[in-house]
């Protein structure tokens, strides 16, 4: 797996999730630096990571999504390569157009850190190749504006479409307001693009892969893409 | 200061009193220069020799503490100290108060101190792993409490999470005599290599000397000096001496420092805090027997027509000077431009020993730069040691009429409380080497791929402090060394951060010598040398002073992180062993205020040998991997300490009836120190307690881990869930505007 993780100034999770991919697929990723204006050669994955791109001023991922690198991005994608954007990577999707839909602030208005079930929606995706339909996984959050958000008739289509990836929910995998620390609609925590080759989620699984750190709930995403890309090469 | 200021203005009295120089301190300028100073002198002279930046108050009492130690690399003196942790490592920590901006302006106020020990600490070349901090609030009642509580917690998240260092402990207390002066104590903890570290010592004549970060703008002027006088009523009106933090620039000057020092171009480096300017370019010269001319037309100003004072005295945040190796100049430019940081070559070192400032052509500032230190006012002031208040009987405390109800009563109080509302603010996983979260005795963090591991944690009990400075002190170093030998570490070093009321009032100035004994007592018994550390006086408001609160940041090496301990029972069944000897002591105790109203009496002594017998030998029952959990006991005693690992795990316990030679409520809500309990499978708990007398230790067992409830003898049983939810509750219900 050829992955190359975009670092933007204010990024700050790109040595959790470079550390998470070497460890998942065998393999160091490329660092590509916010103002190229090419992906490595042979890039068969794309990762925005987390953090404060331009410290999140404006609007979260305002910015970022406007660099020179996303432009590539845009081409990849529309090409059908896989592109992954975790938090604030996520809110950088959407404002570049590659996701609809916003983040807004978490409803008690106060950044959160913890442990989150989600419910994993699908397991025929690319990224959740990893998963069951239905199993529940326990990943951290760190965000302050991971509530999201479109008009009614998106989210008719998202969920129509089946594009609704991960769900918060509780430990049993029931969708429940008390299990949706940040007010998402419809408990959303991650979604995919119209061909499903984008996927965008606030939660870390990137922080989850190993047993003596707090998890290894969020290694079958990565090892589900490494398998994936594995069979395809 | 509005409009222009003349650099010629005259120096009256009125002017030197408002830059909060002293009459005889004025005098000893004019003794030192041989003439008036203009006015950018003056105020160089006020930001250097206030007490923030020139501890001429505490500076003879400060030389007791113990400093050194094997694997001391550099003491106090530098940015943030150092030490060894082997593999070629070094840890690279220190922690620093901003209570006064904090109390005027908690969101920035709290912000900017991490943002500053965040730079200390990556001035000296270390990555930071780990944030902390110690956070002291008012009554909850006081009108203000509130406010600064949300401001607080927000601003240092706010800093930490953007920038990106997870906040993995701390603590946060209430009490009624911080009303007037919140305390924020931030620490902050990097690693580096060994043979890599930065100092902030000049060398070389004709070096170039390079400002680097962000713009100088008219924020934080006088900073210093604000931290260095108490609070009257116009407290508010001190808000334009606040700075102003941006995360954003502080991630990119980290990352450029980082790319540059790795790049070999830096020869010295000082962050900009407080005294902006002015400090970190004397303390380079001055600690290179150099001097330095300045030239201020080089400055990058975020304002236009900013004078030289102002530009002297700015404390704009998330700013670096450095000295660089001038062949390698033009690659740290170019690090810095691509990062979008500003670069600018403001002056350059000289032979001559002067501080020389330049401005349009003009000499603003000429003066000496090693006196300017090293001839700042020193104090032996005047203190008072109070008769220390009488030891109280445990059988004159009354008893509870359930000591399960009073159980339930302490854990759903604002100090005993969980603090989850507030860490839950704060990133605590990012770097993903958070083994242990906050909640637990101290923090556990795995340095890159592990194995090796550091324990971090905050402790001070101001109200022993209050009763017994002494002891306080020697406290507060005792359970900072308790809760890292809990999680299994080995204890390696402090840093220390000093919070007093007036030192010009005798009897405040008796509690930090006390405390400072104290503490020197402890450090050098439990070989816990303090590597670095901040005073912080005059926290006080019209004439009343917080507890005296000597912060205690400790760290402690774990050669596994696998081998950590957590306080969680982890399964039923097995035997709770009591360390330590129990004497049920009520004085300053949490049952004694909590519950019968009072606060009085002597703290709980402290020895200092069997707090080391002890610990070591709970360290090594978890490093053998006998002991299954393990916590320490403080606050609330020994039935706190078992509804906190109960609570942790959902596992309940049965305990045994306490002994009948003391009362049964001395025994469970007894502060008596150097204890812990442990977890151990039923089968060893034979061979660990003949292990114990073996070793002098004294150990009992009693009770078994299992069932859903903690069942004291004689009591109602506490089911674990309820006693979580009521754990749980306090903070949030107090942040929304109940209780």
């Amino acid at each position: 797996m050829n992955s190359a993780v975009l670092v933007f100034p204010g990024i700050n999770r790109e040595r959790d999730m470079a550390r998470t991919l070497a460890l998942t697929s065998g393999r160091q990723p490329t660092m590509v630096w916010h103002a190229e204006r090419e992906l490595p050669a042979g890039t068969d994955l794309v990762v925005i990571p987390g953090g404060f791109s331009y410290g999140d001023y404006l609007r979260c991922g305002a910015i970022a999504a406007r660099a020179p690198i996303m432009d590539a991005v845009r081409a990849y994608a529309a090409n059908g390569g896989l592109v992954l954007g975790v938090c604030n990577g996520f809110q950088i999707l959407c404002e570049a157009g590659l996701l609809p839909g916003v983040l807004m602030r978490n409803e008690n208005l106060r950044f959160i850190c913890h442990d989150v079930f989600l419910r994993v929606e699908r397991s025929d995706t690319p990224f959740t190749r990893g998963y069951n339909a239905g199993q529940v996984i326990r990943v951290p959050v760190a965000h302050g504006e991971g509530n999201y958000i479109a008009d009614g008739e998106t989210i008719a289509r998202l969920e129509g479409e089946g594009r609704v990836i991960f769900r918060y929910c509780s430990p049993d995998g029931m969708v429940d307001p008390n299990w949706n620390h940040n007010g998402a609609i419809n408990a959303i925590a991650g979604i995919a693009s119209e061909r499903g080759n984008v996927l965008g989620m606030m939660p870390h699984p990137e922080n989850h892969v190993e047993a003596a750190i707090g998890s290894t709930d969020g290694r079958g995403l990565f090892a589900g893409l490494a398998e994936a890309l594995a069979r395809a090469a | 200061m509005n409009g222009v200021i003349l650099n010629s203005t005259p120096i009256t009295p009125a002017l030197v009193a408002e830059h909060g120089l002293k009459p005889d301190e004025y005098d000893r300028i004019l003794k030192l220069i041989g003439r008036e100073p203009t006015l950018t002198e003056l105020g160089i002279f006020s930001a250097m020799w206030n007490e923030h930046c020139s501890y001429k108050s505490s500076k003879v009492h400060l030389r007791n503490l113990p400093t050194k130690g094997p694997h001391v690399i550099q003491g106090p003196g530098e940015n943030a100290g150092v030490i060894d942790i082997g593999d070629g490592l070094a840890c690279v920590f220190k922690m620093e108060s901003h209570n006064h901006p904090s109390y005027i302006e908690p969101y920035q106020g709290a912000a900017t101190g991490v943002g500053g020990i965040l730079r200390d600490v990556f001035t000296m070349g270390a990555r930071p792993i780990a944030c902390l901090n110690a956070l002291s609030f008012g009554a909850p009642g006081h009108p203000k409490t509130r406010h600064l509580v949300a401001g607080v917690v927000a601003g240092i998240g706010g800093y930490g999470n953007s920038f990106g260092v997870p906040t993995v402990g701390g603590s946060v207390r209430f009490h009624a005599r911080y009303d007037g002066n919140c305390l924020v104590n931030a620490m902050a903890v990097g690693i580096a290599k060994k043979d890599k570290i930065f100092y902030s010592a000049a060398s070389g004549v004709g070096m170039p000397i390079v400002y680097l970060g962000s713009k100088t703008g008219r924020d934080g002027i006088h900073g210093a000096s604000m931290a260095s006088a108490e609070f009257g009523a116009d407290s508010e009106e001190k808000r334009p001496t606040v700075q102003v933090g941006d995360p954003f620039s502080e991630k990119l000057l980290l990352e450029a420092c980082l790319e540059i020092m790795a790049k070999g171009c830096v020869i010295a480096i000082q962050d900009m805090g407080a005294a902006g300017l002015t400090s970190s370019s004397t303390e380079m010269g001055a600690k290179g027997d150099l001097g330095v001319t300045l030239d201020l037309d080089h400055v990058p100003c975020r304002e236009e027509g900013m004078s030289a004072y102002e530009m002297m005295l700015s404390e704009s945040q998330e700013r670096m000077l450095m000295v660089l190796r001038p062949e390698k100049e033009q690659e740290a430019e170019a690090v810095f431009r691509k990062w979008g940081l500003d670069f600018a070559v403001v002056g350059e070192t000289t032979a001559s020993k002067r501080f020389i400032v330049r401005h349009r052509g003009e000499t603003m500032a000429d003066l000496p730069i090693k006196e300017l230190g090293s001839e700042a006012p020193v104090y032996h002031r005047p203190f008072v040691t109070l008769a220390k208040p009488p030891a109280i009987d445990a059988d004159t405390v009354p008893a509870p009429e359930s000591i399960a109800d009073a159980l339930e009563t302490l854990i759903d109080t604002p100090d005993l409380c969980s603090k989850r509302w507030v860490w839950e603010q704060y990133d605590h996983i990012i770097g993903g080497n958070t083994v242990q979260r906050p909640g637990g005795d101290a923090a556990v963090v795995r340095i890159e791929n592990g194995p090796k591991a550091l324990a971090l944690t905050t402790d001070v009990t101001p109200r022993y402090c209050e009763a017994d400075p002494f002891e306080g002190g020697k406290q507060a170093v005792a359970e900072c060394w308790r809760n890292l030998t809990a999680v299994g570490s080995t204890p390696l070093a402090v840093t220390d951060n000093l919070n007093f009321g007036n030192p010009e009032r005798p009897k405040i100035m008796g509690q930090f010598v006390g405390c400072v004994r104290g503490i020197a007592e402890a450090c050098k018994a439990l070989t816990f040398p303090v590597v670095s550390g901040n005073v912080s006086l005059y926290n006080e408001t019209n004439g009343k002073a917080i507890l005296p609160t000597p912060s205690i940041g400790g760290v402690g090496v774990l050669d596994d992180f696998a081998k950590s301990a957590t306080l969680a029972f982890k399964r039923a069944g097995e035997t709770i062993l009591l360390i330590g000897e129990t004497a049920g002591w009520l004085g300053q105790s949490i049952y004694l205020r909590d519950i019968c109203g009072r606060e009085e009496g002597a703290p709980p002594p402290v020895d200092l040998v069997e707090e080391r017998e002890n610990g070591d030998f709970v360290r090594a029952l978890i490093l053998d991997g006998t002991a299954s959990a393990a916590h320490d006991l403080s606050d609330g005693g020994l039935a706190v300490a078992l509804a906190e690992m109960a609570m942790a795990s959902g596992i309940g316990a049965a305990l045994e009836p306490a002994p009948t030679d003391i009362p049964a409520h001395a025994h469970w809500f007894g502060e008596d120190q150097a204890r812990y309990l442990v977890t151990v499978p039923a089968d060893k708990a034979p061979a660990v307690l003949a292990r114990a007398q073996a070793a002098s230790v004294p150990a009992l067992r009693i009770g078994v881990t299992g069932g859903e409830a903690l069942a004291l003898p004689g009591e109602h049983p506490l089911h674990i869930e309820a006693l979580r939810q009521r754990f749980e509750r306090w903070l949030p219900d107090y942040m929304a505007g109940g209780v």
